[in-house]
């Protein structure tokens, strides 16, 4: 399904802050993996994220989406296969548009967009029915402006948008990472249904472990650009925060030094 | 005094479909055109320069759209391909376009290439094509007389233009509302909202925004072209400042209408260009005062536009707040006399 192959990127190669972001990623998506990826800050993960999105290029090394290599399209051509919810939850919205016409850009995602009318009658029942499934009252008010939604109304709108069109990957930026406890517990719940509903890919990336363990089937630990550990489905299901720490010991020599990978 | 202010109806009824196209770029794509003061003589010298070569008005008008289109997505392609600042972009364009549209009048010159202004005296316009066909209805002497009933001494010659101009600017603006709720649309307007979020939706920005830039200036050069034939005469200065007016039509608009929808919106832009325009002539009409003054006056207008909202919004504020603190006060004391009248009791 996705196929990342021998990433490397370096910034401000060169220079004397030169830095090596991605140093030989490899990584292998069957179809309906669900990934989360941990780390410590400055590891790679968000820069790897951009790297699947287009938002990057990598210096070399391949991505490939079903079997398309999409390494030099740009990011618009590669959104059509691919959905995203970032981590500021002002980025995956227009806000000076109202819900329903956020939809409806989220639904011509993977048609030409024309002159049709954007929102029509059977769009908005469709659009209706949608929105029930994030239980935040929000079909009700599909003519309100999306500024005036709170950080986790948005964040939910942003993760049924990503899904919408049911993207082959779907990408997940610490898009809890910004929320009071409970709202990221809302849209970690969301982010579970929608992704089991369409059964997409997809790869999550978090700050916080007890989430990197409770969802999805597949997880990955990233440090210094590298992917210093992977844990498959057999195995996750057992894991713990503990072990991760031990595991993390045991591969570097050295205790994870950041507090915030460790509590989210 | 009817007549002047008759004339700068008129006026700021066609001037209006240059403020909608500002109003696109400015608003809508949150990119500040300066195209606009070259793309309207483009429109304008487009328009006469065929009108005295013989082509028939109708074309005429519509090949200046064209080409103000392609100047606006030529500022477009600087800026998205170029990677030149939106405002570096239309200046460029802007002072590129001098050059060109003195080439482009300078087509009806005999003796040179270049050509600063062309006059359209005896030359049939959209204009006085329409009213033959106007004044066949008799609606004229109608109106007329009904004015001078009302107690009105001088009256307009024609009411066709204001009609004709009515309807023109209504259809734009109509279109326009239907069109930035079009699938395109809802992608432009998402373009100057939020571009990484567009993108994510597989929309491809650059071409969006070479797309809002091109309508934008062929909307400006419309109103141009309309301009050259209703004063019936071109310049090479005829743009100078029109990005001002522009804004100032937008921004009047927007304090006294409101943006609560685009089709609000839209009307409010028209009516703002209308009140610019009276405001404008008003201030003619002050005696110490000369036309040269008149881009100091536009300035002004525009400053003052900006402001007085804010300060309007900080009055209403403060008596808000005063008020809610009024009401607290009160309420205090309410509870303290209560408790007092409960001490009493016990």
């Amino acid at each position: 399904m996705l196929k990342l192959d021998g990433i490397n990127k370096i910034f401000n190669e060169g220079t004397p802050d030169e830095k090596n972001a991605l140093d030989n990623i490899n990584l292998h998506l069957a179809a309906g993996d669900f990934v989360t990826i941990i780390g410590s800050n400055g590891a790679g993960k968000s820069t790897m994220m951009n790297m699947i999105s287009g938002a990057l290029t990598p210096d070399f090394g391949s991505i490939v989406i079903d079997g398309n290599d999409l390494t030099r399209l740009p990011e618009h051509k590669r959104a059509l296969h691919i959905g995203r919810v970032f981590q500021d939850p002002m980025a995956g919205t227009a806000p000076s548009m109202t819900i329903e016409e956020n939809l409806a850009i989220a639904y011509s995602r993977n048609t030409k967009r024309g002159l049709r009318g954007g929102v029509d009658k059977k769009r908005r029942e469709f659009f209706k029915q949608s929105l029930e499934k994030l239980h935040l009252n929000l079909e009700n008010r599909l003519t309100a402006k999306v500024g005036l939604l709170s950080g986790g109304e948005r964040q939910a709108l942003s993760l049924l948008m990503a899904t919408f069109t049911k993207p082959a990957i779907l990408l997940l930026d610490e898009h809890t990472a910004a929320l009071d406890p409970s709202r990221a517990e809302l849209i970690t719940k969301l982010t579970k249904e929608l992704v089991e509903e369409s059964n997409l890919t997809t790869l999550m990336v978090t700050h916080n472990m007890q989430q990197a363990l409770d969802l999805g089937n597949r997880l990955i630990m990233m440090d210094k650009g590298q992917i210093i550990l992977e844990v498959g489905a057999e195995r996750k299901s057992a894991l713990t925060i503990p072990d991760l720490m031990t595991e993390f010991e045991h591969i570097r020599g050295e205790k994870m030094n950041s507090d915030r990978a460790l509590l989210g | 005094m009817f007549t002047a202010l008759f004339g700068s109806v008129e006026q700021g009824i066609i001037y209006a479909i240059m403020a909608l196209g500002v109003y696109l770029t400015f608003r809508v794509l949150d990119f500040p055109d300066l195209t606009v003061d070259g793309s309207f003589v483009t429109g304008a010298g487009t328009a006469a320069m065929m009108i005295v070569l013989g082509y028939n008005p109708i074309l005429a008008t519509i090949v200046a759209m064209v080409a103000g289109f392609l100047a606006g997505c030529m500022t477009g392609l600087l800026h998205t391909k170029g990677k030149i600042n939106p405002l570096l972009s239309g200046i460029l364009m802007m002072i590129a376009l001098y050059s060109i549209n003195l080439r482009i009048m300078g087509i009806t010159s005999d003796t040179g290439v270049t050509r600063p202004n062309i006059p359209l005296l005896n030359t049939d316009t959209v204009f006085t094509m329409f009213n033959d066909f106007w004044s066949k209805l008799g609606i004229d002497s109608v109106l007329s007389s009904a004015v001078t009933a009302m107690g009105g001494k001088s009256l307009p010659s024609t009411w066709g233009i204001l009609f004709f101009m009515l309807i023109v600017t209504l259809v734009i603006k109509l279109i326009m509302d239907r069109f930035l709720k079009t699938e395109i649309g809802l992608a432009i307007r998402a373009t100057g909202d939020n571009k990484r979020m567009i993108r994510s939706f597989s929309a491809n920005t650059d071409s969006l925004i070479i797309l809002g830039l091109g309508l934008s200036n062929g909307m400006v050069a419309l109103s141009g072209a309309l301009i050259a034939q209703y004063t019936k005469f071109a310049d090479i200065g005829l743009g100078i400042g029109m990005i001002v007016v522009g804004l100032a039509s937008v921004i009047i608009g927007e304090a006294i209408f409101g943006t609560k929808s685009i089709m609000r919106t839209t009307f409010a832009v028209i009516a703002g260009a209308v009140i610019y325009r009276l405001i404008y002539a008003l201030a003619l009409r002050v005696g110490w005062l000369d036309t040269g003054d008149m881009k100091l006056i536009t300035a002004i207008i525009v400053i003052l536009a900006l402001i007085i909202p804010q300060v309007l919004n900080k009055q209403k504020e403060k008596k808000r707040k005063a008020k809610r603190l009024a009401a607290r006060v009160a309420a205090q004391k309410a509870r303290l006399n209560v408790e007092q009248g409960g001490n009493g009791l016990a």
